[in-house]
């Protein structure tokens, strides 16, 4: 299993460049099958995973451009193995549940595209493959949303595209600057993040740079006030677009804090924990509201989307095991949970042709495996004990205590006000009388959607009454990184900063 | 009373002119067989005429001689030398184009590969030669062929194009005469690096001198370069010549005039004259911005490569303000990358050259002529979207690597604000660059007919765009070997 990591990256893209010469009729199998595969592989890699090794494994690293210090480097740890089986885990799931069937081969093609650089940005050890592979995904999204969404589908992806590649032009600078630093302190180029970690840098170009990287992430994830992109885009884009963004893509942001901002730039990180925090916290509580204001289904899941991912960030910036473990956990399970969200509305919209939820009401009634499922997936979104969504939050919430209390409290009334959209959605769509007479008898699921969503709710329970095989790994490198987040630390205050919130008062 | 001068024909190194001797003995012999038959086909001249451009790149890479030659004015070093390997190799790659599906005027005559080839040599003295009247001569041979190539395409626009080039190629000549004129009576020298070497015993002074010889010459390059504000001939022309002929264009004189631009203007910034450095800085900034600004508004798209490719000379030209080796070889880096990407997005537009405007009363190439291409033309939409990421400069794909190594020298010599500004641009250039891929894979298409983007297309220009594309993608493992053998020519010349 020496080239593991290189196989689960450019499986997809040779089996993508074979697809061109499949049947039309038969692309779809074909896709299912080379998800399946890459998903396995994927599987293999977590069994070959030493749970107790902190550092990167499976590494491979060659020279790629010695002038450049550009090297073909990639590994695989704790942080970015879940995030590895989840991407390719979503796209089996969003390929089985595919219902489109309008040049279905270009999409199918372009899913695979979008597999090898999502995994391709998470096993990146360098930081220029990593920017490749991060900008390179922008493409096959935004053809997946041009080429079929709805109407305003062009807006919406071109919106999409230049909002993300705009932001993460000044991390080129950025990426380029950390290079020359590196250059100049230790006469060698580098552009490996193992290497960079080790580098301690002044507190002012540590700001700077902070900068840079976060606001290539934040657009990415889309933090407040950058977030308008993504509910056009969730708007407009197809079902397995939605999917897709929602469950991997928005993922890389707040996959990018934790690998670049913490590790590399301590004391910066430290300096903005508050500022950063009090945005995250106003996109939680400001996106729940406008969640629950909104009429359109695949809107609440939208602005939902974007309020449980200032939680991810709010437990990233705790700056403690707990905090980070349960933010990459809800990484985990938001990816999971918003997926399979996404997938109902396009159940629903696939029969009814509308999101709206005024023109739905009583369709517990003509569809009850359906309600079933959606209101399992919706508990696990609120976070009910012993669903998916719990263990994240939890932790990510338990984390950003010891940092501040007050604040705690606030981010907590998003999760009561994420309860409040969420059940408000489910009461007007499915409980009551049919009020509307097109959704009587509509459909229940069929066979195909019900084989890509039992996987979804199997995993919300499984992994919600029993966390622990996927917080191990995690937990072991996140710790390891706290560890030299200390150590790097250049200003007494960050230590002390670092060392109060990761430790339990009273305990141990 | 004058000395009789004995020189030993050893002295001479005729050896360094041979490459354009072969290149002129080339034009020579095509227009005596031309004198003596009509008969021969456009197929016979492409081919000789690449069989010459060989020889002459083989003499090229296969030089081993003194860099000096000829009483001193030819100069081949290794910027020379490389520059002279980009200008055969790009000409190689274009003149192939005149095998199109369809037959046109200007390929159909001798006398356009003659002058290809008179062209081709005028180049070559202008980048071997650090005598500034050798470079004059060089560029107006060059020129002066150029404009003729361009009216032979026998359009009304093609005309207008050549004559438009011609009158403001006429004034940056005058120019290019002027500054000469001022270096020469302040320094008693028309080498530059005898200028270099006077001026500097001078301590720069008179200063308003050097300032009027610089201006004047910023003028004459900035003609050459399209730096704005000196590029309005740009978009026109393009237009006016076939897009083949464009994009020949937009590659190789740009490199002649870099090569000059450098070995002139790297002296005066490394004398310390700030203005200059200011001045540069300012048309750095303004050419990739205006550039990509007035790029945004362009309806046809080869109008719009045309604004894209002034924007693109602003970037390249910060390697020479920056002035480091490393940004030197990224000079070269970003123009070989670009070169084959730009060439095969023209030589699309040129395959799919109709010769009706099918789609648009005033365009040739309007954006919505490429709508919804990926359903008529799957292959020719990806190999089209290829082009235009890669010179968006998304990677992998090639000009991105060209990019990030221009940047890190721009960040590596404390040019931090610059390099800001260069990754603002490429954002900005995007959007364009964006709007045919758009356009071709998001839209419906207008018309079912594929044999309308077809006429113009055969094996040979399907073959160069292939060749374009293979190199624009694998363009990761080229950069490697590309960068040791760029570093050590330009470390040798010393720049």
């Amino acid at each position: 299993m020496d080239h593991i990591l290189s196989l689960i990256i450019f499986f997809p893209l040779v089996a993508g460049i074979f697809g061109f010469l499949v049947n039309k009729d038969s692309i779809r199998v074909y896709g299912i099958t080379v998800a399946a595969l890459e998903f396995t592989l994927t599987l293999a890699l977590w069994l070959g995973f030493d749970n107790n090794i902190d550092g990167f494994q499976f590494v491979e690293h060659a020279v790629l451009i010695s002038h450049f210090g550009m090297s073909y480097h990639l590994g695989v740890d704790g942080i970015s193995l879940f995030l590895v089986v989840l991407s390719t885990f979503m796209t089996l799931v969003a390929l089985i549940g595919l219902s489109i069937t309008k040049n279905v081969k270009n999409l199918i093609i372009t899913v695979l595209y979008l597999e090898m650089t999502m995994v391709g940005v998470f096993l990146s050890l360098d930081v220029i493959l990593f920017y490749l592979f991060w900008e390179f995904s922008l493409v096959p999204m935004l053809y997946i949303i041009g080429a079929w969404g709805s109407d305003r589908r062009i807006y919406a992806a071109i919106k999409f595209f230049l909002y993300t590649f705009a932001g993460s032009a000044l991390m080129l600078v950025a990426i380029l600057y950390m290079g020359y630093l590196y250059h100049a302190t230790t006469g060698v180029w580098s552009f490996s993040i193992p290497d960079w970690q080790l580098l301690i840098l002044p507190f002012n170009l540590q700001m700077w740079l902070f900068g840079a990287f976060f606001l290539a992430f934040a657009i990415k994830v889309p933090m407040f006030p950058f977030h308008t992109w993504l509910p056009y885009a969730h708007g407009q884009a197809p079902t397995i677009g939605s999917v897709m963004l929602a469950a991997v893509l928005l993922k890389m942001g707040t996959y990018g804090m934790v690998r670049f901002l913490l590790p590399l730039f301590p004391d910066a990180t430290v300096y903005f924990v508050i500022p950063v925090a009090i945005a995250a916290i106003v996109m939680v509580i400001y996106a729940a509201m406008v969640a629950y204001a909104q009429e359109d289904m695949k809107q609440v899941i939208a602005y939902s989307s974007i309020s449980h991912m200032g939680i991810i960030i709010l437990g990233t910036f705790a700056l403690n095991a707990e905090g980070i473990t349960g933010s990459i956990f809800l990484m985990i399970s938001h990816g999971i949970v918003s997926g399979a969200l996404f997938m109902l509305v396009g159940v629903i919209y696939d029969r009814r042709h509308t999101k709206m939820m005024s023109e739905f009401g009583g369709l517990a009634i003509s569809m009850p495996t359906f309600a079933t499922i959606y209101g399992i997936m919706l508990m696990a979104s609120v976070g009910l004990p012993l669903t998916i969504g719990f263990v994240g939050e939890f932790l990510s919430l338990m984390g950003f205590y010891k940092v501040s209390w007050i604040m705690t409290a606030f981010a907590g009334t998003g999760i009561i006000l994420g309860a409040i959209y969420m059940l408000n959605l489910y009461r007007k769509s499915f409980f009551g009388e049919i009020t509307n007479e097109k959704n009587r008898g509509l459909k229940d699921l069929n066979a195909r959607e019900l084989s890509a969503l039992i996987p979804l709710v199997a995993l919300a329970v499984l992994l919600g009454v029993y966390p622990k095989p996927i917080l191990t790994p995690i937990d072991v490198s996140v710790k390891k990184m706290i560890v030299l987040m200390e150590k790097k630390a250049i200003k007494p205050e960050t230590k002390e900063f670092i060392v109060k919130v990761n430790t339990i008062k009273g305990g141990e | 009373m004058l000395e009789p001068i004995s020189i030993s024909l050893g002295s001479l190194n005729i050896t360094s002119l041979l490459p354009m001797v072969i290149t002129a003995f080339g034009a020579l012999t095509i227009i005596c067989i031309d004198l003596m038959t009509k008969t021969l086909s456009r197929s016979f001249y492409t081919m000789l005429t690449v069989l010459f451009i060989l020889l002459s790149l083989i003499s090229v890479i296969g030089y081993t001689g003194a860099s000096r030659g000829f009483f001193d004015l030819v100069l081949v070093d290794g910027i020379s030398l490389m520059t002279q390997i980009i200008i055969l190799v790009t000409s190689a790659l274009f003149v192939p184009l005149a095998l199109g599906g369809k037959r046109f005027q200007e390929f159909a005559m001798a006398e356009f590969y003659a002058l290809f080839l008179f062209m081709i040599t005028g180049f070559q003295f202008m980048v071997a030669s650090d005598s500034l009247i050798l470079i004059f001569i060089g560029l107006e041979t060059a020129s002066l062929a150029l404009y003729t190539m361009i009216a032979m395409h026998n359009r009304k626009k093609a005309h207008e194009a050549a004559i438009k080039y011609f009158t403001m190629g006429a004034l940056a000549a005058g120019f290019f005469v002027m500054s000469s004129l001022i270096f020469y009576a302040l320094t008693g020298s028309v080498e530059i690096h005898q200028i270099a070497e006077v001026l500097a015993a001078k301590n720069f002074e008179p200063l308003v001198g050097i300032l009027a010889a610089t201006v004047f010459m910023i003028g004459a390059l900035g003609f050459k370069l399209s730096i704005v504000p000196f590029h309005t001939w740009t978009p026109d022309i393009y237009e006016g010549s076939s897009a083949a002929l464009a994009g020949y264009m937009s590659v190789v004189p740009k490199i002649a005039g870099f090569v000059v631009a450098m070995r002139l203007f790297e002296m005066l910034i490394g004398s310390g004259v700030l203005w200059l450095e200011y001045v540069l800085y300012g048309a750095v900034v303004l050419t990739m911005t205006m550039g990509n600004i007035l790029a945004l508004v362009q309806e046809d798209v080869k109008r719009m490569l045309a604004f894209s490719s002034i924007a693109h000379s602003g970037f390249v030209l910060s390697a020479i303000l920056i002035g480091t080796t490393e940004a030197n070889a990224g000079l070269f880096l970003y123009w070989i990358l670009f070169m084959f990407t730009n060439l095969g997005a023209f030589t699309m537009l040129w395959a799919t050259r109709n010769r009706k405007n099918l789609w648009d009363g005033r365009y040739q190439h309007p954006y919505s002529k490429f709508s919804g291409l990926v359903k008529i033309m799957p292959t020719n939409a990806v190999v089209m979207g290829i082009f235009m990421f890669a010179l968006a400069g998304m990677p992998p794909f090639s000009v991105f690597w060209g990019k990030l190594y221009l940047l890190s020298a721009a960040v590596n010599s404390g040019f931090i604000i610059l390099a800001i500004i260069m990754v603002i641009n490429s954002a900005i250039a995007v959007y364009y660059y964006m709007k045919l891929i758009v356009y071709m894979f998001l839209k419906d298409p207008i018309t079912e007919d594929g044999n309308v983007y077809t006429s113009n297309n055969s094996t040979v220009l399907k073959v160069i765009i292939g060749f374009a594309v293979f190199m624009t993608t694998i363009s990761i493992v080229l950069v490697e070997p590309l960068l040791n053998i760029i570093t050590q020519y330009v470390s040798n010349s010393g720049f």
